[in-house]
């Protein structure tokens, strides 16, 4: 059903090449409101991914019964639907993860990239390949989200994984990490500006580094030719 | 020309009835969805509540049934509130024994601060919590009592101690302390704290005589 090879391509896709947070630029109202700390980032990226996987699988199922016309509206419709059938099953039958993800499902609505993946790819996909590439996608967001909140977390309050406690219950609150014991805080990280600023400068970051690497394989071809 | 116009209608009724059909199968999910978890949901909205609601009041206060006896009180400056809000009357051996009181605290940093206050019968607070607010996290939302235990220290403070003069954070000269930085967060929560306090004093006597739920009038 699915090589390896494609297995890898799509992850390379998601997680490096066409990352949702740092390349595509995609669902960025969420990134920047919920990456104030680890927890809260790694929270919502992996009901961004359960999300994803979810409807990107229902987009592709049907895919074949859409008219063109009509895709976007009928797309919106299976998401809105699932996000609500996730929200209010994970309320009933989870409560506690609820409790923490709660908040998080309704946000995801707002995030483009769950309707960009079910229009660009699963759309046009089988629906393994696109339950693999929606992972694979929520991950590469997931990733983003927990490097900007650690980010975030450390230059605001000194800490890493606070509120770790809301998660896996109280006896989780050892692993809270305070790295910079006595630290006063630096307010503008935490809030929203900060946000900004610190996805500027890991864009920067990532084409820069992707500069590099273009420049060091040009470099390289008239050395070997 | 004719078919042209007739193919064209075809496509669009086509169209139409797909998407007719999709979001028939999307509302009938939704609904049964809805239907199977709405006990549940409700079960532990209301189990959240009480929990919430006994943060505030000790155990020993009441044997009554606390959600059950939640009144309706209209808006009131005292209260801060805009809207009618909720009152729950704690009974014991069927005598009223203390209130819970919705109140807002309209003058935070960033928006109104919702509490729950909870206050004896003879007016001493049992307990504050901060229910919603905005206030800046890491610097005022220490007044949430998963931040800090900052807000413990109202229990057991009544109108007359402190006296009135001294229903301040430290730095006006009051009794109640707050972290430098951020002053206008708990600034505003004593007030309202307060204001509670005045509300239960002017309308003890109505919430005394309220009748139990139930009981015969």
């Amino acid at each position: 059903m699915i090589t390896a090879t494609e297995f890898r391509s799509l992850f390379h896709n998601g997680l490096i090449k066409q990352n949702t947070g740092l390349v595509q630029l995609l669902g960025l109202c969420p990134l920047l409101a919920i990456s104030n700390n680890v927890i809260n980032a790694l929270s919502l990226g992996l009901a961004t991914v359960l999300v994803m996987a979810a409807s990107s699988g229902a987009v592709s199922g049907v895919r074949h019964f859409v008219p063109n016309e009509i895709r976007i509206p009928v797309f919106v419709l299976i998401i809105a639907a699932l996000v609500t059938v996730i929200d209010l099953a994970m309320n009933a039958f989870v409560h506690p993860l609820y409790l923490v993800l709660g908040i998080f499902i309704p946000l995801i609505t707002t995030n483009c990239i769950v309707l960009a993946r079910a229009d660009a790819f699963a759309s046009k996909n089988h629906p393994l390949h696109s339950v693999v590439d929606a992972i694979a996608m929520g991950l590469g967001l997931t990733l983003v989200l927990v490097v900007l909140g650690a980010i975030r977390e450390l230059a605001g309050q000194g800490t890493l994984l606070s509120g770790i406690d809301l998660v896996f219950g109280e006896e989780a609150k050892q692993f809270v990490l305070h790295l910079l014991p006595g630290y006063k805080g630096f307010l503008l990280a935490i809030l929203p500006p900060g946000a900004f600023i610190a996805l500027g400068l890991l864009i920067a970051a990532n084409n820069w580094n992707k500069a590099r690497a273009e420049q060091r394989a040009r470099a390289a071809v008239p050395v070997a030719a | 020309m004719n078919s042209q116009i007739r193919a064209a209608l075809r496509n669009a009724l086509r169209t139409g009835l797909i998407l007719l059909v999709f979001s028939l199968i999307g509302t009938a999910i939704l609904a049964f969805t809805h239907d199977r978890t709405e006990p549940t949901i409700a079960r532990s909205q209301q189990a959240e509540k009480f929990a919430l609601i006994s943060q505030v009041l000790p155990a020993a206060l009441y044997d009554n049934d606390l959600l059950a006896s939640q009144q309706s009180a209209p808006p009131d400056v005292l209260l801060g509130t805009r809207k009618p809000s909720a009152i729950w009357i704690a009974r014991r051996g069927g005598a009223v024994s203390g209130v819970v009181l919705e109140a807002v605290a309209p003058d935070g940093y960033s928006g109104d601060i919702a509490l729950l206050v909870g206050i004896d019968i003879d007016g001493n607070v049992t307990g504050v919590r901060v229910t919603a607010h905005r206030e800046t996290p890491g610097l005022g939302d220490y007044i949430d009592r998963a931040k800090s235990a900052w807000i413990d220290q109202f229990a057991g403070k009544s109108l007359t101690a402190p006296p009135p003069k001294h229903w301040k954070v430290a730095k006006d000269g009051g009794v109640f302390d707050a972290r430098a930085g951020a002053t206008i967060t708990p600034r505003a929560v004593v007030k309202a704290v307060k204001s509670a306090l005045d509300y239960f004093a002017r309308h003890r006597a109505a919430l005394v005589a309220t009748p139990e739920p139930g009981a015969q009038p």
